[in-house]
């Protein structure tokens, strides 16, 4: 079980022991060279990133990896996928294990500026709640006093776990546990009163292990914010540039209205905004060292936000709320592509 | 230059020879980790020790703590539960152990089988499955704490764990009970299912095989010691204390001296079960602070340390008990 961690370590010693100098512009070189992308993924979060009956990865998170690699090799199927824990997840980026890390991770500043790793932007905004048996008849988080809490280390979810109860005077026992997997089985099996995690994951972990989901309910207090984010390794300005704008098109799409379905017939438009997109007008795809049609591939094999968003959260109940597009309410948007 | 034909001018010229391109090696390789660290803007050094954790600690031994205290002082408490738990491990496993390796040999059919089938089936199971087994066994098998069994008066068990009066004061003697209060029990000692999931693996785990060492320092005393004391007209309980037993204790101390550090160094799955060790503090401080390498560096320093101290008390044991002639 230590094996992993301890060996990530030792490979990310390795790497800083051994290559004098970080090159740019090199990732994207890397991975046309070897023939696909490496993307971190969760290690099995419903909605997410999981693999299906027939071992297809399947989520937002995955769905992001496959526009990066449409993009990059206008091919979404050239991803090879590593699901990573929590705690192993930035090793993973930094000692160069994954192109890409694209794990329900939360962007925060000291993870910004002291990992070694820049997020290219949003793809999730979340908060932190709590999930509770419905027979201890808790309404509120501000009726668990002295409850048991089983959490996932490795996660911003610690500490903003700790921060709320000392800033409400109140007391509880953490039973922190590394492997997600171990987590739900302590929690269903009654080791603690409450589960605590990012919302999105409590819906995803309620509908997919509980045995009866109306058992549990979802208190109203979100106690953060979570914005997740997918990152990149520093030093490589360029790449930087291609996930960071693989996320703005997915957005851009929905806001233009161009989807899997609809984008060959609307790559005639008339509309100059989508003729810069689909590539028939400008150079684009070259200022970001790739094919003018990249941003058509995204949306032609996978999707724009909102279709991923519909086909992995909306089955599980989760409401789009602050992941609707700027101009409807919500908080996704992206700079014009011009 | 003539004196470099003798062998130990020799030896120590590629001695110190070898010993610079050491250090040398050692230095560039600190300098390059140093110098990318910096590169790519990682933190590092160990100034985060001083710094607020922030995150609270299911269970603690001795120390106190909460979340406004120090990482020092967070992996100061991931040590002592550590210790508690690889500490009594050891004691109980020896314990059982010597009775194992008793059983072992005893001339009892049924008696000798059903040690030998434990430590079959113990020592052939991995020990990450095995406490998976126990916690689960806990968790799932034991009522919540609301139905808690109740066996003897003050004494709760639950999947919260294990409730026990303590004593509070002597005469009158007083004691604390736990007291089912809100979610859980508060009042008297509680043994958290993680603890006790740990601490059976781990005693259960390393028993198996010190019954083995038990079992083969007892078989490899000469037979005629035996038939010698039988002769003699002792008892057999009196052989096996006074003339068996510590011979084969000679035996028996360094190969138990590696159980000691294997149980110790296994007490490290304690963080695939949740127990809050030094190893999973160590972690939750990696992953906060993002310094990996200074926290494996602290994690690599408490084990070596402990482990160098079971080791020099061994050989300490293991020269007092060694035959005179034998001394080295």
């Amino acid at each position: 079980m230590r094996v992993k961690p301890t060996l990530q370590t030792a490979t990310l010693l390795f790497t800083l022991l051994s290559s004098a100098h970080a090159h740019g512009g090199a990732t994207a070189d890397a991975a046309l060279k070897k023939g696909f992308l490496r993307c971190g993924v969760n290690t099995g979060i419903t909605g997410f990133a999981q693999p299906d009956s027939n071992g297809e990865w399947r989520g937002v998170d995955v769905d992001f990896c496959r526009a990066v690699g449409a993009a990059l090799f206008g091919d979404a199927r050239k991803v090879r996928y590593t699901p990573l824990t929590a705690q192993q997840r930035f090793t993973a980026l930094q000692s160069g294990e994954v192109d890409l890390l694209a794990r329900n991770t939360t962007w925060t500043m000291s993870r910004d500026t002291s990992l070694g790793l820049n997020f290219v932007g949003i793809n999730f905004y979340d908060g932190q709640g709590f999930m509770v048996a419905r027979r201890l008849k808790v309404k509120s988080a501000k009726e668990l006093n002295g409850a048991a809490i089983c959490v996932q280390s490795g996660t911003t979810t610690e500490l903003n776990l700790a921060d709320y109860f000392r800033a409400k005077n109140m007391k509880f026992k953490p039973v922190v546990i590394e492997k997600l997997e171990e987590v739900l089985n302590a929690y269903f099996a009654g080791r603690c009163d409450v589960y605590t995690t990012d919302v999105s994951g409590l819906i995803s972990a309620r509908v997919s292990r509980a045995v009866n989901p109306a058992d549990h309910v979802i208190l109203p207090e979100v106690i953060s914010k979570e914005p997740f984010g997918p990152a990149v390794r520093h030093g490589d300005d360029h790449w930087f540039d291609v996930v960071k704008w693989t996320l703005f098109a997915t957005i851009e799409a929905e806001d233009l209205g161009l989807t899997s379905k609809n984008i060959e017939q609307q790559a005639q438009s008339h509309d100059p905004a989508v003729q810069r997109f689909v590539g028939v007008k400008g150079d684009f795809g070259k200022m970001l060292g790739l094919d003018n049609r990249w941003a058509y591939n995204i949306i032609k094999q996978v999707g724009n936000y909102g279709e991923s968003f519909d086909r992995n959260l909306t089955p599980l109940g989760l409401d789009r709320g602050l992941n609707k597009l700027w101009n409807r309410g919500g908080l996704m948007y992206a700079p014009p592509m011009r | 230059m003539g004196s470099l034909n003798q062998p130990r001018v020799r030896s120590v010229a590629y001695q110190t020879l070898l010993a610079t391109a050491l250090i040398l090696a050692v230095w560039y390789l600190i300098a390059n980790v140093v110098e990318n660290l910096g590169q790519r803007r990682i933190a590092s050094g160990f100034g985060f020790l001083a710094r607020e954790a922030g995150f609270e600690i299911g269970e603690t031994t001795f120390l106190s703590y909460d979340a406004a205290d120090t990482y020092l002082r967070a992996l100061a408490v991931g040590f002592l539960n550590t210790f508690r738990a690889a500490s009594l491990a050891i004691i109980v496993s020896t314990l059982l152990g010597a009775l194992i390796g008793l059983a072992r040999l005893s001339r009892n059919w049924l008696l000798e089988k059903i040690a030998a089938g434990y430590v079959e089936v113990i020592r052939n199971v991995p020990l990450v499955v095995q406490l998976f087994f126990w916690y689960a066994v806990i968790t799932d098998l034991l009522p919540a704490p609301a139905e808690a069994l109740n066996p003897l008066p003050g004494v709760f068990l639950s999947n919260r764990g294990f409730g026990f009066p303590t004593l509070v004061a002597l005469a009158p003697i007083e004691l604390n009970y736990p007291v089912l209060s809100g979610f859980n029990f508060s009042g008297g000692g509680l043994l958290s299912p993680e603890f006790a999931a740990l601490f059976l693996g781990l005693a259960l785990y390393t028993a198996a095989f010190i019954g083995e060492i038990v079992r083969a320092g007892i078989l490899a005393v000469d037979h005629g010691q035996f038939e010698a004391a039988y002769s003699l007209g002792h008892s057999q309980r009196q052989v096996m204390r006074c003339i068996v037993l510590p011979q084969a204790l000679r035996i028996i101390v360094p190969p138990l001296t590696s159980q000691f550090l294997n149980c110790t160094k296994n007490s490290s799955l304690a963080v695939a079960i949740g127990y809050p060790d030094l190893v999973s503090i160590a972690n939750t401080t990696i992953n906060q602070t993002g310094q990996a390498i200074e926290g494996i560096a602290i994690i690599m320093l408490v084990y070596l340390t402990i482990s160098l101290a079971i080791s020099g008390f061994m050989n300490w044991y293991n020269r007092r008990i060694v035959l005179r002639g034998n001394k080295r």
